[in-house]
């Protein structure tokens, strides 16, 4: 068989993979769209606030909730310790240039 | 049309079979390529998929949540704020929340208890998150003892374990009753951990929150758009650790790219004289490098973009968990809803495939235009 048959049946089994995947997410949209609803339902009877991303601290756990200083509440100069920190940006007007 | 097709086809074979000329070097390079590929995919659609997830279950989060400060620091607010805050014009309803932080010596784990809900456990009794009950080897009908505030022990019956498709919201959450909430944490009466307010035009929810705050000035009154935006930052692109993982991976692409596009070698100098004084033209050199910078960029693209749907959505991102679970004990399990933006893996196709096939035309192109004999002789 030449090589670019072969090359060309690859690339067309990962296209037809993907739209495959693709197809997937879509079909699946109907069960997804179910367990989200019943989340959704859930947050809306217990009145929740956050995801449960990270249960290591109780600022890390609810950070919509948490007040604004709250990486120092531990102890004087205790600067943003638990690795999860990393993962949220700092609030936009931080960012602003004035 | 046939004629020209075929000429591309032989065009194709011989670059394929120059690609497996030097199979070790370009094997590697599609291997590191495609690794390349798939971390930022899996970081697009990991992203992706929890912003859109964030997005549809908070929806449900109270229109406001007023919580009070005593010098800087949350405090239980009076309930009694609750009554004054439903006389505001456009509240339809102010409940207070019960909920709070509970910390397990056992297990190392922080558990969040939840007094609030309409359809509260029995007396004693709790529901639990799936989270929870797997880490303490608990099910329905089972007993847990929590400490009090006085120090006493009291003792609960497991009533019914919360669904495993609800740890994104629920993995850590004991959920009791209003009453056994406030003999464990001998919370003050009267008072409330917050109030959650609902808003019945939701344009409005700013207005009310803002007399509140007038009203009420040692309260801080937090509208469900705060809560959306805060998850809405923490995965934003230009967040912390996103983006140190994405310029990690795009820096290693720029080497990548960068060595190739610097020069060819020797050999491929030699062989690029050899096929103009066969008589290819400088076109068809151009096509031939062209179609290797291809292959080896769109075979990482594909197989990059399925691995990584797979690892995102099937596998529940392995990769990502560590850094996401930090010092957390408790990490809840969960599999995202399938979410694919064509506008972004266009994106990914143009910052990848693109620069890495043009980055191996340009040499070709000053070696192709070289007089052959000169080429075959460097």
């Amino acid at each position: 068989m030449r090589y670019s048959t072969c090359f060309l049946t690859l690339i067309c089994s990962l296209m037809l993979s993907l739209a495959l995947l693709g197809l997937y997410a879509y079909l699946s949209r109907t069960s997804d769209g179910a367990h989200i609803a019943s989340n959704m339902e859930l947050v809306r009877r217990l009145k929740l606030t956050d995801l449960c991303l990270f249960t290591e601290a109780r600022y890390t756990r609810n950070p919509a909730m948490a007040d604004l200083h709250a990486p120092f509440q531990d102890h004087p100069m205790a600067l943003e310790h638990f690795p999860s920190g990393s993962l949220m940006a700092p609030p936009d007007f931080v960012r602003e240039k004035r | 049309m046939n004629r020209r097709i075929e000429r591309y086809r032989n065009i194709l074979d011989f670059a394929l079979s120059s690609l497996l000329r030097r199979k070790g070097k370009n094997l590697s390079l599609l291997g590191m390529y495609t690794v390349i590929v798939f971390f930022i995919a899996s970081l697009v659609f990991f992203i992706q998929a929890l912003k859109r997830e964030a997005a549809l279950v908070l929806d449900g989060a109270p229109d406001l949540v007023v919580q009070r400060l005593v010098a800087g620091r949350d405090d239980p607010i009076p309930v009694a704020y609750g009554y004054k805050i439903s006389a505001i014009r456009g509240v339809s309803e102010v409940k207070p929340r019960f909920w709070g932080y509970y910390y397990d010596p056992v297990t190392r784990a922080n558990f969040t208890l939840v007094a609030s809900g309409d359809d509260p456990p029995g007396r004693e009794s709790i529901y639990l998150g799936s989270g929870v009950a797997r880490l303490m080897h608990l099910n329905a009908g089972n007993y847990l003892s929590l400490r009090g505030a006085k120090g006493a022990s009291q003792v609960f019956s497991v009533q019914k374990i919360l669904a495993s498709n609800s740890e994104l919201v629920a993995a850590d959450l004991i959920q009791i009753r209003e009453d056994d909430f406030r003999t464990l944490f001998d919370f003050p009466a009267g008072r409330a951990t917050d109030l959650a307010v609902s808003v019945r035009n939701k344009v409005e929810v700013p207005t009310v929150a803002a007399k509140i705050a007038h009203e009420f000035p040692d309260t801080r009154p937090i509208l469900k758009s705060e809560m959306l935006r805060t998850y809405a930052s923490v995965f934003d692109w230009r967040g912390g650790m996103v983006i140190v993982l994405l310029f990690v991976a795009v820096l290693s692409f720029v080497i990548l790219a960068w060595d190739k596009a610097t020069g060819l070698s020797a050999e491929e100098r030699k062989e690029i004289g050899i096929l103009k004084s066969i008589g290819w033209e400088t076109g068809d050199v151009l096509i031939l490098k062209s179609f290797e910078g291809m292959v080896i960029s769109l075979t990482a693209y594909l197989a990059g973009v399925c691995l990584a749907y797979l690892h995102v959505f099937f596998f529940s991102a392995p990769f990502f968990e560590q850094a996401l679970k930090g010092w957390s004990v408790l990490y809840p399990q969960f599999k995202l809803a399938p979410f694919v933006d064509p506008y972004l893996l266009c994106v990914l196709f143009f910052l990848t495939v693109c620069p890495y096939t043009v980055s191996t035309i340009v040499p070709s192109w000053l070696a192709a235009t070289v007089d052959p004999d000169t080429a075959m002789r460097s």
